[in-house]
């Protein structure tokens, strides 16, 4: 019996074909951005949780900041709180001080403006970055600010085209360097900034020619893996609240970022963000069936004949109401198979295009052709319930 | 070919059947009471002008509609004492429709239209296949299974009607005015093709017409009035 409605609803529809097309639209549209959305949230917070660990794992920046109350002025770090804090800590694995500037570089005639990074020891290891051409500092070079650099993808293009920079001279700001080493390509941060657009000079150097002073800008901190991050962040704090002299009402004058949090919170971002877009695909989806059920009500009035004919040769009232039903969720299922598959190939090419995983999320498609189905049993009741309460002699009067 | 008898007991049994429509001043007796028994294998006419009560007995019989007051046997079941889905039921294994208008599905061939009945029986395909051709066959259809009602003439219709009422074996077949559409010559092939049923078959056939020279077919016929029967006239 279900087989036989099946199959008389499938011809049934097709001989309406445009307009089966145009009642599951809204289905198609509400199913679509369902699974679009999803596809592409998942896409986007595996997206930044990839750029995240890209900076190294568990890492930890501190900066300084004004503390809490009049008169307080900025206190900026030395490089002895970077030393200190590798020698107190436990868990901390890399501790480099970090002083950066925007700068011109410029090497023939061609000149860049870019982020001049001060390193100090372990910059390279704490980021877990690489060097593809050339070689790191030396420890001697770290102690003497001697004049070399190492420069990100970027920069070298810029400057060298497709030259090899290793043992050329760049001109950073006043002073001339040697180009030892060429970074591996990092690509975008997960805020959009270009990691590879950089050069690097030791931190020495840059507090001799560029600062002019022996303060650093910030700490990057690499904590080891599998470590209590809560225990070494307060034991971090610690450390320098005792370095800045701060008595125990006073409030921290220095911040303290991990990686760990930067990557919640984005992805709390991207997850609400989907949950909205879903809310909105959701309210689509419901159209969608009001839609179905208006075009089964319509289709009922059409087919009272039809009905009032298999009422009198033995349909039951259940028979009725079972080939609208079995209708309705064809109807329904159809447009969410469409949206289905139209949400993929749009969201493939999306993420092609903004360089995100193309990662579906199969429980959600399974998740959203059922639904559809129910939208069909939900919208589709109504209209069938009329159907097979129609009295069989009316019915059969009816033009 | 034996005489039907109307000897043991009638498959159809109408004992003070009252059908009334609406309350108060609104108030339409439609039946007044009336007593009918068919036996098995007759083939009996309601005449009646307009609004005399036979479409009305014709849709009881049917199980279509329900008596206001009364008693209904058919065989050994009392009509009157089923649900919905028990009339349903009875219209599905035991009775048969033909009407005026042929009822065939507009866009469904021949073939299918008389699977229908089949289909919610829940015979399988390929014998509600095999079943539906032949019953073509014997109203003279065989090489129209495939078109559709739109491409057959109205006796063709009306033919395709009759087969779809005979392929599921009912006991009774209802003719409401099977001939009301259709000109004098394709009449009397329908009323030829009926009472060749009734009389092989032993199919009894209850027919509503207004035609006289159409009632004549029938062996016995009730005439109606004002929702009442007139009078009975038994050909011989």
């Amino acid at each position: 019996m279900l087989g036989n409605a099946l199959r008389e609803a499938i011809r049934s529809l097709g001989r309406n074909a445009l307009r089966s097309f145009l009642t599951v639209l809204g289905i198609v549209i509400g199913v679509g951005a369902v699974i679009a959305m999803v596809t592409l949230g998942r896409g986007a917070t595996q997206a930044v949780s990839d750029q995240i660990s890209s900076l190294g794992s568990n890492i930890v920046f501190l900066r300084p900041a004004r503390g809490f109350g009049p008169g307080q002025s900025i206190i900026p770090f030395k490089v002895e709180d970077a030393q200190a804090l590798a020698r107190e800590v436990p868990g901390v694995v890399w501790s480099t001080p970090v002083s950066l500037r925007t700068l011109t570089v410029v090497a023939g005639n061609q000149s860049w403006s870019t982020t001049v990074v001060g390193a100090g020891e372990g910059y390279l290891e704490a980021r877990r970055w690489e060097i593809v051409r050339g070689r790191g500092f030396l420890p001697s070079e770290l102690r003497a600010g001697v004049a070399v650099c190492i420069i990100g993808q970027t920069v070298a293009r810029e400057l060298f085209g497709a030259d090899d920079p290793i043992g050329q001279r760049m001109r950073v700001d006043k002073f001339s360097c040697e180009i030892i080493g060429l970074l591996d390509a990092k690509g975008q941060s997960a805020m959009g900034n270009d990691q590879d657009d950089i050069a690097l000079i030791p931190l020495r150097t840059f507090q001799r020619r560029i600062s002019g002073s022996t303060d650093v800008d910030s700490i990057q901190l690499s904590l080891a893996d599998g470590v209590d991050n809560e225990r070494v962040l307060q034991d971090i704090r610690l450390v320098l609240r005792e370095r800045r002299h701060l008595s125990a009402n006073m409030e921290d004058n220095f911040r303290l970022v991990d990686s760990k949090e930067i990557e919640r919170t984005l992805t709390s971002t991207t997850r609400m963000l989907t949950t909205l877009l879903g809310a909105v695909a959701g309210i689509s989806l419901l159209v969608g069936g009001i839609g179905i059920m208006n075009i089964m009500l319509v289709s009922v009035t059409e087919r009272t004949r039809e009905i009032g004919i298999r009422l009198a040769i033995g349909a039951r009232a259940a028979d009725v109401m079972l080939q609208f039903l079995v209708e309705a969720v064809v109807l329904s299922f159809l447009g969410g198979t469409i949206g289905i598959i139209l949400a993929l190939t749009f969201s493939f090419v999306a993420a092609q295009k903004l360089a995100f995983p193309f990662s579906p999320d199969y429980g959600i498609v399974v998740i959203a052709a059922l639904f559809s189905g129910a939208i069909g049993i939900v919208f589709g009741f109504f209209p069938a319930r009329r159907a097979a309460r129609l009295d069989p002699i009316e019915a059969l009067r009816h033009e | 070919m034996t005489e039907p008898g109307r000897q043991g007991t009638p498959l159809i049994q109408l004992r003070g059947v009252e059908r009334v429509y609406g309350q108060g001043d609104a108030r339409v007796v439609a039946l007044g009471g009336i007593d009918l028994d068919v036996w098995p294998g007759e083939f009996v006419a309601l005449m009646g002008p307009s609004g005399s009560g036979k479409s009305t007995t014709m849709n009881i019989l049917g199980c279509l509609d329900t008596p206001t007051r009364g008693s209904y046997r058919l065989g050994d079941l009392e009509v009157t004492e089923l649900d919905g889905d028990g009339r349903a039921l009875l219209r599905r294994y035991t009775l048969g429709f033909v009407f005026q208008g042929f009822h065939l599905l507009p866009r469904v061939t021949a073939q299918e239209n008389v699977e229908l009945p089949l289909v919610y029986q829940g015979v399988p395909t390929h014998e509600r296949r095999l079943r539906a051709r032949e019953s073509l066959a014997q109203v003279g259809l065989s090489g129209r299974e495939h078109h559709v009602p739109s491409e057959l003439s109205g006796g063709q219709q009306q033919r395709v009607a009759i087969a779809r009422a005979i392929v599921s074996q009912p006991k009774v077949l209802l003719a409401d005015e099977p001939t009301g559409n259709l000109d004098s010559a394709r009449s009397h092939e329908i009323m030829a093709l009926l009472t060749r049923f009734n009389r092989e078959r032993h199919l009894t056939i209850v027919m509503v017409t207004h035609e006289p020279d159409i009632a004549a077919y029938a062996r016995r016929v009730v005439h109606f009035r004002d929702g009442h029967i007139e009078r009975i006239e038994e050909s011989s």
